[in-house]
């Protein structure tokens, strides 16, 4: 076993962050996979990697672990520079192509994942036991591989992942052979990690997965961030509804300075009116005579706001393609 | 490293590779056995010399020796092409490679797991063959380790080779360049022993190049010289005609050319290791 001798290990107690890039670029011959990724995640934070299929999600995570090498850009992982080994010490990796030697039972992988991953010899029983329980694979720890099920070898990568208690875990699109109590698992881990102080980068393209899990977002789409920041940031309270009575017609009117507004029963629709400016709103409305039962404040969807941010783009990409020849299509 | 040495011999055992190549090895054991047992009585029925004898089994020890070197080639290419390129193309490496697991490490791990489950096949093999021949006849040739030796460096080069290979291309087509390089290679040995016969030395020249190129045509007569026994060197010695015989080496391989296959192997590895750095996972 070559346990402890690996690289030396990283320190990664400072305050730098976990993942750090800067116009990480990937060019696989005439397509551009990955067109200046500037990212960066913090420790202890959940980071949702989010994009359409062929958007570069699973190109960056690669770049990332040192799988591939980039064309142009830098980038540190764990401190280390792309591609260093002493990064993948403190690493864990879920695959989107999740595949285990089927000629294995599931604690032998996970045996030599804690070898591979220079986990001490002493701790492998309780890391193999407690990765297996956490997966909900325990009783099937000493069948073979080969006898799973995709979703059952989705959740054997998840426990390697968790092996060795890494600083960062990388996980392609973790539940896509996971029925709804597997997702449901899966948020829980990733809880856990972030209870633990561990950085999770999750790529996925599924909106209400990382609407659930995570503390930040990048929308990724053909190669390049569209958009980025916490929820609460990219997601605009757009609107807010109150559940009015006693006003009339000439009232509204005066309630016209916080925007358009519109009127479906008892319901008051604001379209404009800013989180902070809501109270002013209520206590105008109160002002004016009206009994408020209910205010309901609605931020867009994320499903909203990617379909927005890659909408736009595709169909500026469509018609910038349909251009007659000649003819520049609309500026990027 | 030893990692992945070890999950290479277990998957070779687990995968029935291993007991693949034991059943093969009785049902060519118990073959040739009788088939030996059934030459001897006849010709010592017949009254035959214990020299023509000698020469006779000699000869058919080396054909043996050569289905023997074949299933090894082929063994050796078809177990080493998929081991990396079908782990590669499965996503099995992709998880391997996001440790701090050095490609070198990955490379040689397995080429070293490997070349032990074949080295161990062919002594097992070998001893179990030549012992089952002297018991039924009484014929030992005159170096049997060295002939075992230099058979199961003849199926690591090849191993190399095809385990290299792989770390670029699909497994098939791996395995496939292996066999067509393992048959090439010993036709130019046959052509090298021609044109020896026929005074051509630009086939001779040819033969000695291959030999070089990919040196298990070179292997394959050492095995050969091992397993003469003096009086096919005398008789050889004697019949010009028997130095154009493809089953014949006159002498045994060179320290050169020993130290040329150490390095050969050696450098076949490094080009496999910096190929694999740079492919992209």
């Amino acid at each position: 076993m070559n346990h402890g001798a690996g690289p030396a290990p990283l320190d990664t107690t400072d305050s730098g962050p976990a993942i750090e890039t800067t116009g990480l670029t990937k060019r696989y011959g005439g397509v551009q996979a990955l067109a200046g990724l500037t990212m960066r995640v913090e420790h202890g934070e959940v980071f949702g990697f989010l994009g359409p299929n062929g958007a570069g999600k699973t190109t960056a995570l690669k770049l990332l672990l040192g799988l591939a090498t980039p064309t142009s850009g830098a980038g540190t992982v764990l401190g280390a520079p792309l591609g260093d080994r002493r990064a993948r010490r403190n690493l864990g990796y879920l695959p989107e192509l999740f595949r285990y030697q089927p000629w294995m039972r599931a604690r032998e992988v996970l045996a030599l994942h804690c070898s591979l991953a220079g986990v001490p010899r002493a701790t492998w029983s309780t890391e193999i036991s407690d990765a297996l329980d956490v997966v909900g694979l325990t009783e099937r720890g000493d069948d073979l591989v080969g006898t799973f099920s995709k979703g059952m070898q989705q959740r054997l990568g998840l426990g390697v992942a968790l092996l060795g208690r890494p600083q960062l875990v990388l996980l392609d699109e973790p539940t896509s052979a996971l029925d709804p109590v597997g997702r449901q698992d899966v948020r829980r881990i990733i809880r856990g990690l972030r209870e633990r102080g561990v950085a999770v980068f999750l790529n996925s393209h599924l909106l209400a997965e990382i609407e659930r899990v995570c503390d930040r977002v990048a929308i990724v789409d053909r190669g390049r961030v569209v958009a980025a920041g916490t929820l609460d940031e990219l997601l605009a309270v757009r609107a807010v509804r109150v559940r009015v009575t006693g006003l009339g017609p000439v009232e509204l009117a005066r309630l016209e300075r916080f925007g358009h507004l519109a009127t479906d029963g008892e319901w008051l629709a604001a379209a404009s009116v800013p989180p902070d400016e809501v109270p002013d709103f209520v206590a105008a409305i109160v002002a004016a005579g009206g009994r408020v039962h209910a205010v309901e404040q609605r931020r867009e969807t994320l499903e909203e706001r990617f379909f927005s941010l890659v909408a736009r783009d595709a169909s500026r990409e469509a018609a910038a393609r349909s251009a007659p020849a000649g003819q520049a299509g609309p500026p990027p | 490293m030893m990692t992945i040495v070890r999950i290479t011999v277990l998957e070779a055992a687990r995968r029935r590779l291993v007991w693949a190549l034991v059943a093969l090895t009785i049902v060519m054991v118990v073959l040739t056995g009788w088939g030996f047992e059934r030459l001897v009585t006849l010709a010592r029925g017949r009254g035959v010399s214990e020299l023509q004898l000698t020469v006779g089994l000699s000869q058919t020890v080396i054909l043996v020796a050569f289905m023997f070197s074949f299933v090894l080639a082929m063994t050796a290419a078809f177990f080493a092409a998929p081991a990396l390129a079908a782990d590669i193309d499965s996503g099995v490496a992709q998880a391997m490679l996001a440790r701090p697991l050095r490609r070198s490490q990955l490379l040689l791990g397995k080429w070293l797991g490997l070349s032990i489950v074949i080295a161990a096949y062919a002594v097992a093999a070998g001893v179990v063959e030549l012992a089952v021949i002297r018991f039924l006849t009484g014929y030992a040739p005159p170096d049997p380790a060295g002939a075992v030796g230099y058979l199961t460096a003849e199926a690591i080069a090849l191993l190399t080779l095809a385990l290299v290979l792989g770390a670029r291309l699909p497994g098939i087509a791996s395995g496939a360049i292996v066999v067509a390089v393992y048959g090439l290679a010993w036709v130019a040995g046959v052509m090298g022993a021609v044109g020896a016969f026929f005074n051509t030395p630009a086939l001779v020249q040819a033969a000695e190049a291959s030999r070089v190129l990919v040196p298990i045509d070179g292997l394959w007569r050492g095995a050969v010289f091992s397993l003469e026994p003096p009086a096919v060197l005398f008789v050889a010695a004697q019949e010009s005609r028997f130095q154009g015989n493809p089953f014949f080496a006159g002498e045994p391989p060179s320290a050169a050319f020993l130290a040329w296959t150490l390095l050969w192997v050696a450098a076949v590895l490094a080009v496999g290791i910096w190929a694999f750095r740079r492919r992209e996972i």
